[in-house]
């Protein structure tokens, strides 16, 4: 515990303090039992209602198998992206100074409010059949809606503020001074980024790289519009659940969701105990 | 602003001399990938939206369905926004202030919401709400209230999704408050309410409302949760989103454009006030 926080916690004061205490530690834990556990176990326990072998034989289908290859996919190429892009548009927005830097700040948390669906949505129109740039893609034979660059497309769009976000204050909190320093000792550009710079900001790529990564897992409304979710070819997983739930194929369902909600579980609780073991 | 600030500030400006490709290039690279991807989708929607000019985007947004779906997405999300506000700010009060058992426990579960895919909640909420469920038939037959295909399952997805937002807006502030005055006020016979009210509560005022416009913001465009619990009733537990998503379906383009404009600007307008909170907080700490 950190020592603010425990000159922070103060003895009670008073017999009507106990009872304050006492009841609102109770009605927080219930609230967040009742909320956020319960749902979980229920989940847990509706996935296994048929035992483990229905789920292994569930998640062997071949098609579940695909729609999670999909999604690891479109998982991975967003994160080395948005890696790429994010880390040049949080130094360009801490280090450079330019007219509508303020606008493109608050455009950057734009898909954070903005709903998949309506992502989804504005793809269609540049890239659907009746398109904006419709002519220049059947010229060229692209396929970008109904297909995986539309779903990459749409991902890119919804996991855009993570990575930004978590570079933004390191990139604020580090300074120039250092990357001035290894200038002066005759590092050139690139050796000052790679060496400085980089590892510096290793904490905000760990958790930018995390957000996005579990996201991107998740992303459901912008790939349903853009990609159709047409079994076996442009299904992801949160797609495929959806169709499940739909043919109440619910031992399929409840097990896709089962593991794809820990698979996100295990990464961001992961990067959670690289931390604390780093810090110790 | 001293001398050495000042200093700073002007190599902050000039620093793009050690970067690969100068600033020019990376300031280039850096609104192409947005330009690209946020700026032109966005001119694209407005464009087709306002294809039939103000009036017709008008007409689509009014339309009984669409407006009952607009309706219902602001009210379920403002009644959860109420809810989060008030349990946020008790949770962070209690993680902040006490020590029990499992505390740490209680406070890495706060961030759970974050890494768990919303159509996955979605689907956590229909297994225990679902009509045919034990809990969901219980409420249905002793409280006459359904809650999945109807508001209230609504209201409770947002708030799984959205739990952390408030509780970890306010927490840092809390922490970070000196407990001097209240222990004053209570010295001076104040009781637990009017200290919480007149001494805790306002430098939590804007933290609280930064939290709690992010979370309505959240709420306004959330889709995968809603479409699992709420099914797709028009007039009864139909979305905006999923009214959007039904429209592009059967291909009424204005339609889907028109009701897509007003959560855009709805969703940008509530970004903007809580970027301008939150730089009046910093300017409050500097």
């Amino acid at each position: 515990m950190k020592p603010a926080e425990r000159e922070n916690t103060a003895k009670p004061v008073g017999r009507a303090g106990v009872w304050i205490r006492r009841v609102l530690i109770t009605i927080v834990m219930a609230y967040v039992g009742f909320l956020i556990l319960a749902p979980i176990v229920a989940l847990a326990i509706g996935a296994f209602s048929k035992g483990f072998g229905a789920i292994l034989s569930a998640l062997s289908q071949p098609d579940v198998i695909h729609a999670f290859g999909v999604t690891l996919l479109i998982s991975l190429v967003v994160v080395v992206v948005q890696m790429i892009f994010g880390t040049i548009v949080a130094w360009v927005m801490v280090r450079d100074r330019f007219p509508g830097r303020k606008l493109i700040n608050g455009l950057i948390d734009m898909p954070f409010a903005l709903s998949p669906v309506v992502v989804g949505y504005m793809l269609l129109l540049l890239f659907g059949r009746n398109g904006l740039l419709a002519p220049v893609l059947t010229a060229f034979n692209i396929r970008v809606v109904f297909a995986l660059p539309g779903m990459i497309l749409a991902t890119l769009f919804v996991t855009l503020p993570f990575m930004i976000r978590e570079l933004i204050p390191m990139l604020e909190a580090f300074g120039v001074q250092q990357e001035q320093a290894a200038a002066t000792l005759g590092a050139n550009g690139w050796q000052t980024f790679w060496r400085v710079t980089l590892p510096a900001l290793r904490w905000g790529f760990i958790y930018g790289v995390t957000l996005t990564f579990a996201r991107a897992l998740g992303e459901f409304g912008a790939v349903l519009v853009v990609g159709g979710g047409v079994q076996g070819r442009t299904e992801t997983a949160t797609l495929y659940i959806y169709r499940a739930l739909e043919e109440r194929q619910y031992v399929g369902a409840y097990s896709a969701a089962l593991l794809l909600g820990l698979f996100s579980l295990a990464l961001v609780m992961g990067t959670d105990l690289l931390r604390r073991r780093e810090r110790t | 602003m001293s001398l050495a600030s000042l200093d700073q500030e002007r190599r902050k400006r000039e620093g793009g001399e050690s970067i690969p490709w100068g600033r020019w290039g990376m300031r280039g690279i850096a609104l192409s990938y947005l330009f690209v991807l946020l700026i032109i989708p966005l001119v694209v929607i407005f464009q087709d939206g306002l294809s039939q000019g103000l009036g017709g985007l008008w007409h689509q947004v009014t339309l009984p369905i669409a407006w009952a779906s607009l309706k219902l997405t602001l009210w379920t999300s403002a009644v959860m926004t109420l809810i989060n506000s008030v349990m946020g700010t008790m949770t962070a009060y209690v993680l902040v202030r006490y020590n029990f058992p499992g505390k740490s426990v209680l406070n890495s579960i706060i961030d759970l919401p974050l890494a768990i895919p919303t159509l996955v909640t979605g689907v956590m909420l229909v297994i225990l709400f679902g009509p045919q469920e034990a809990l969901g038939a219980w409420a249905q037959r002793t409280l006459g209230l359904s809650i999945i295909f109807a508001p209230p399952g609504i209201i409770l997805a947002l708030l799984f999704i959205t739990f952390p937002f408030v509780v970890r807006a306010v927490q840092p502030v809390l922490l970070s408050l000196d407990r001097a005055q209240e222990d004053a006020a209570a010295t001076l016979g104040a009781s637990a309410w009017p200290i919480f009210r007149r001494v805790t509560l306002p430098p939590l005022v804007l933290p609280l409302m930064t939290g709690a416009l992010l979370s309505f913001a959240r709420a306004i465009g959330e889709f995968g949760a809603i479409v699992i619990v709420a099914g797709n009733i028009p007039f009864k537990s139909q979305t905006a989103a999923v009214y959007v998503l039904g429209e592009v379906e059967s291909e009424n383009r204005l339609g889907a454009s028109a009701v897509s404009i007003v959560m855009i600007a709805i969703a940008f307008g509530l970004i903007i006030v809580v970027d301008l909170l939150q730089a009046r907080r910093n300017q409050g700490v500097a």
